[in-house]
């Protein structure tokens, strides 16, 4: 198991060399450049921005010059349009907020989803099942760019009980309502998986084996069912944990948090190369990251699966 | 009193076909010790018998009648007082040992729960005892064995899991719903004599439910043979196979293949079992019989008895299917029952009841059947 990880970690250094390759080519197969205005530049001002930056160089020795600078001193270089700040300024200041937001809305989406879904698995064709799939179906078809501005109409607009915006550490006012408009689509897609997966757990053969042993109904879903049905929503969990917790950019501009989700939307806009790329490789990192801890959940659950 | 009573024991199923009768109107009656065969095809309803006693029947099944032990009404009981019963008074095992077994826990702590929760054991107590069980049903090296997971056995050795966790709490009644199906045949023969000498180990009364007659020959002393649903004839063991009084049970018995006759086709009753979303008006086996007649599609026949201990629910006359499929086209049939005696049916062949027990006849199943798939 030990050397598993050790081989996976490994292997991750080419894939994230590889995904900086791949972004960069694609970055810069976009046409125009961070400095391509409406009004053009004197052409003697944009060709000693593009030396400062290092733009004049041939795509090979900047590709080599930022992987460098990663690896000597984990510099992902400075931001083209923030003249004052580093990349690795932005995304310590935006990833906490993303991060917090982030997880506690995959805390919810996780805790209701499986709540809901193994409820109504539970109880197939009855009210509770049917309003659980109500539920979960309304959930998954109201995007959050409809469910940020409803929330923000009766919450702030018309009861005034939270701030329609902003974000604090200190106030977790702030955090109601993004946690929420980012996780209702994926509690929804957490519990119908979890329903579909524990209706076809239930009635497998070692189930009928645990009733036959005379076990009641609670301790047959949680010590016999409610493993194996968990085993597909953690391999969906893996990767609706990295982008929860990497951010929404509909969040992040709707309620102005200022988490990187925004980062991310702006910097492709802007061509603001270096902000483009220390997300794609933060992005990139976690989610080889969490492929990996679904990997080693999957063996912690089912020891078929041996490394 | 019987230990197991099954009475007019009704299994329907809703599906989107309409309603299926599975089981209809089954009577049985279990002693104490005793082990009662219950053979027929697949899709003859007795898997669905033994879930319907044990209240394990899938969610769209629903059963009516009555089923009591010791007394005391089971079916469609509160799940309070089946799960008291359950493992502690009845055990099962299941035909799939595959599949049985729970893939994600290890054997020995499948098989403590059942002890802390029926006899309030310790944990470490009930693993103990589980080793024990696990010896019992001869795993070698039980206990190193007991922490491992389901896939690190053979079916064989998984199926003998399955029977020791059956036998933990001592049951009184043991099902055994095709406990070797899934095997190979030098295992099912392992499994069949280590059943037995449980068996009368630990003096449990048994049902075993199984297509292969020959696995009835060894270990039964009465047979129920069941078709559609219905319970087509029944007797001690050994009478039934030396006389079998009901075309179903010939036509069975006519299919195992013999080593000491020689040929090169092997009989097979034609035809295919009924729909059972669409059950026959009259006897669900009239239309793959030999001796079939008018009344036959009407209504099913009762099951009467003939003899002591000994049933059969057929129109036809008893001697007619005696007599043999071959005769019977030209045979007044009603006419020729009468006059002949019902004196011989004590005496058995000894050549059939060999050729069921052991050597190849027993690895044959009366046809090659898919696995009894619900």
């Amino acid at each position: 198991m030990f050397g598993f990880i050790l081989r996976r970690l490994a292997v991750a250094i080419p894939t994230l060399l590889l995904l900086i390759i791949f972004s960069f080519l694609l970055m810069h197969a976009a046409p125009g450049g961070p400095f391509t205005q409406e009004r053009a530049l004197p052409p003697q001002v944009l060709a000693n921005l593009e030396a400062k930056y290092g733009l004049d160089d041939p795509l090979w020795r900047k590709i080599v010059d930022y992987v460098w600078g990663i690896v000597r001193h984990f510099d992902f270089g400075p931001s083209f349009v923030y003249p004052d700040r580093t990349v690795n300024q932005i995304i310590a200041a935006g990833f906490p907020i993303t991060l917090t937001y982030g997880l506690l809305s995959f805390i919810l989406a996780v805790v209701v989803g499986v709540t809901l879904g193994a409820a109504a698995a539970i109880r197939q064709n009855t009210w509770l099942d049917y309003l659980a799939v109500g539920v979960s179906i309304g959930a998954q078809v109201l995007p959050n760019f409809v469910m940020a501005p409803i929330l923000v109409l009766v919450f702030t607009l018309i009861l005034g009980w939270l701030p329609g915006g902003g974000w604090s550490f200190q106030n977790p006012d702030y955090w109601i309502m993004p946690v929420i408009a980012l996780g209702t689509s994926y509690m929804a897609s957490i519990a119908r998986i979890t329903r579909s997966s524990m209706l076809e757990v239930l009635s497998s053969n070692h189930i009928r084996t645990a009733k036959a042993k005379g076990l009641p109904a609670r301790k047959i879903i949680m010590r016999h069912a409610l493993k194996p049905a968990l085993l597909p929503v953690i391999s969906y969990l893996g990767p609706a944990f990295v982008s929860m917790i990497t951010g929404s950019v509909v969040i992040d501009m709707y309620f102005s948090t200022g988490g990187i989700g925004k980062s991310f939307v702006d910097s492709a806009l802007n061509r603001d190369y270096a902000v483009m790329m220390g997300v794609t490789i933060l992005v990139g990192a976690l989610t080889i990251l969490f492929s990996l801890v679904v990997d080693i959940l999957y063996a912690w659950i089912d020891p078929k699966i041996r490394y | 009193m019987a230990l197991l009573d099954v009475k007019d024991l009704n299994v329907t199923f809703s599906t989107n076909d309409g309603e299926v009768h599975a089981v209809n109107g089954i009577n049985l009656s279990l002693e104490r010790g005793e082990t009662l065969g219950i053979v027929g095809e697949s899709g003859s309803g007795k898997s669905q018998l033994s879930f319907a006693i044990m209240g394990l029947l899938a969610k769209n099944g629903r059963a009516t009648g009555s089923v009591t032990f010791d007394g005391q009404e089971i079916l469609n009981a509160k799940p309070k007082v089946l799960n008291q019963i359950r493992a502690e008074n009845i055990a099962m095992i299941f035909q799939d040992p595959m599949t049985s077994l729970n893939p994600y826990m290890r054997v020995s702590d499948q098989m403590a729960e059942v002890l802390t929760l029926h006899h309030g054991l310790s944990k470490s107590a009930a693993v103990a005892e589980s080793v024990r069980m696990l010896d019992a049903v001869r795993i070698p090296d039980a206990k190193g064995r007991a922490r491992l997971y389901p896939h690190e056995f053979s079916g064989g050795m998984r199926q003998r899991v399955m029977i020791a966790m059956a036998l933990l709490c001592k049951p009184d009644v043991l099902i055994a719903d095709e406990p070797t199906t899934a095997l190979d045949v030098t295992v099912q023969a392992q499994i069949m004599k280590l059943l037995d000498d449980l068996q009368s180990e630990f003096g449990m009364a048994m049902i075993l439910i199984t297509h292969d007659l020959g696995v009835v020959a060894g270990s039964c002393e009465r047979v129920m043979v069941m078709y559609g649903g219905r319970v087509m004839e029944r007797a001690p063991t050994d009478p039934l196979f030396a006389d079998p009084t009901h075309p179903y049970t010939q036509g069975l018995l006519a299919a195992i293949p013999r080593v000491d006759q020689k040929g090169d086709k092997l009989s097979a009753i034609p035809g295919s079992p009924p729909n059972m979303s669409r059950p026959p008006a009259g006897c669900p086996f009239a239309p793959r019989c030999d001796y079939v007649m008018d009344i036959c599609v009407t209504a099913p026949p009762p099951l009467e008895g003939f003899a002591p201990g000994r049933d059969r629910a057929c129109y036809a006359a008893i001697d007619v299917v005696r007599a043999g499929p071959t005769h019977h086209e030209d045979l007044p049939m009603e006419a020729a029952a009468d006059e002949m005696d019902e004196q011989d049916i004590g005496e058995t062949d000894p050549q059939i009841s060999e050729g069921l027990v052991v050597g190849p006849a027993s690895a044959g199943t009366p046809q090659e059947l898919p696995d009894d798939k619900r």
